[in-house]
């Protein structure tokens, strides 16, 4: 029977959630939460032989220790699989899954597989470099990742021939299937071209790259002279989130005025963000968003001035669309007030 | 400014200067309250500094 490797993170694993993800690597035998159904989906093809369970703020805090001691784990169980995930839009989760999968495929030569949402950071990074199935964008799509999974995780172990991405349910990874299509070239062509006539959907065969690359900004001349605005993902609001800023897949952000304000305090602001621990942010907002330093360097001479407004959303789970449709707005205004440079803080 | 800068790398951030942790990327509750604050000021200058280099290419402030 082939043996098989699950990562999952410690919420995944039933540890806790942002309180629990500092906890480092540790080994498990057999299956744990989301490795039942992966057990299930193998039957008696292969058998989850132990499951590593890693906080994802110590992975991606400790990233160079936790490869090590994953490595090693993976080293000892000699299995012929290693699956990490899914991770659905779990930015840190993602990225984990997706380093370590990498670090095990490099180092020890064994078939990886990974999963998560399209949108997940870790998708870009790893997707050229490893099979990524693309799942739902949370845990109630588990069941679809799993039935997508399973069976590729099977022909890996296997060494089996893997089909095409839109055949096996990986995210294209830029290298291409010959295949004989059913129909020819020319037919394809006008059907694509009559559905987008009609706004009808249609898939085109040659995808443009995806870069979303901007050219940099020149540099601030004088930084004495120069308007700083503060943005933060990191979910920072006045007390009691008066706009009510959802804690995960905000759908809008939030603009306020600390004229005057010298110092972000407990009593005044904290965070609405939903994807950390979010003690320390509330104990001292000023963690996430340095409203105090840069009161002292206006007072000092060091910056021209800290803009009136600070710019802030949620940056967990949000969608990139949504992101970038806050971003546009609220750009054009920061413009209008002449602000010269911003510092845009996340977590 | 952010504590995972692959994250930063890949949504195309040009200038980046690392952080603490997730939890508190500009501070660190370890450390007394002024401590804390040089750790804060010494970043901020570092982000201060980012913005005045020109640069062509996604760039991370190490130091």
């Amino acid at each position: 029977m082939l043996k098989v490797v699950h990562y999952i993170n410690q919420f995944f694993a039933n540890v806790g959630g942002e309180e629990m993800a500092h906890i480092p690597a540790e080994l498990r035998e057999g299956n744990v939460g989301p490795g039942l159904a992966f057990q299930q989906a193998f039957g008696d093809e292969a058998q989850i032989v132990a499951t590593i369970v890693c906080g994802d703020s110590y992975f991606n805090e400790n990233m160079e220790e936790a490869q090590k001691t994953i490595i090693n784990m993976v080293k000892e169980l000699q299995p012929d699989l290693f699956i990490a995930g899914p991770a659905f839009n779990a930015g840190r989760y993602g990225v984990a899954c997706g380093t370590i999968a990498k670090a095990v495929k490099d180092q020890l030569n064994i078939p990886v597989l990974i999963g998560m949402y399209k949108e997940n950071p870790g998708a870009d990074m790893f997707k050229t470099s490893l099979y990524v199935v693309s799942t739902k964008n949370s845990a109630a799509g588990m069941r679809d990742a799993v039935k997508k999974m399973a069976p590729l995780a099977l022909k890996l172990a296997k060494g089996e021939k893997i089909g095409a991405s839109s055949e096996e349910g990986y995210m294209p990874n830029g290298i291409r299937k010959n295949f004989f299509d059913t129909e020819r070239g020319s037919k394809r062509a006008v059907k694509m071209l009559l559905n987008k006539l009609v706004d009808k959907e249609f898939e085109t065969e040659f995808p443009m790259p995806d870069f979303d690359r901007v050219a940099p900004n020149p540099a601030v001349k004088d930084i004495t002279k120069a308007k700083i605005a503060l943005v933060t993902s990191g979910g920072i609001v006045p007390k009691g989130n008066p706009d009510h800023i959802e804690s995960s897949s905000a759908s809008k952000y939030g603009k306020y005025d600390i004229d005057g304000v010298m110092d972000l305090t407990e009593a005044t602001y904290e965070t609405a963000h939903g994807g950390y621990d979010p003690v320390y942010a509330n104990l001292d907002p000023d963690r996430v968003l340095p409203v105090d330093i840069l009161r002292e360097f206006e007072k000092q001479g060091k910056i021209g001035s800290l803009h009136r407004y600070f710019y802030t959303t949620v940056g967990n789970g949000t969608a990139v669309k949504s992101a970038k449709a806050f971003a546009a707005k609220f750009a054009q205004e920061l413009k209008a007030d002449g602000v010269d440079a911003v510092i845009l803080t996340s977590t | 400014m952010c504590t995972i800068v692959p994250i930063s790398l890949t949504v195309g951030a040009n200038r980046i200067v690392p952080t603490i942790a997730i939890p508190h990327p500009l501070g660190n509750p370890s450390l007394t309250l002024e401590e804390e604050r040089d750790i804060r000021r010494n970043l901020v200058g570092r982000a201060l500094r980012a913005l005045e280099t020109e640069v062509t290419e996604q760039t991370v402030f190490e130091k």
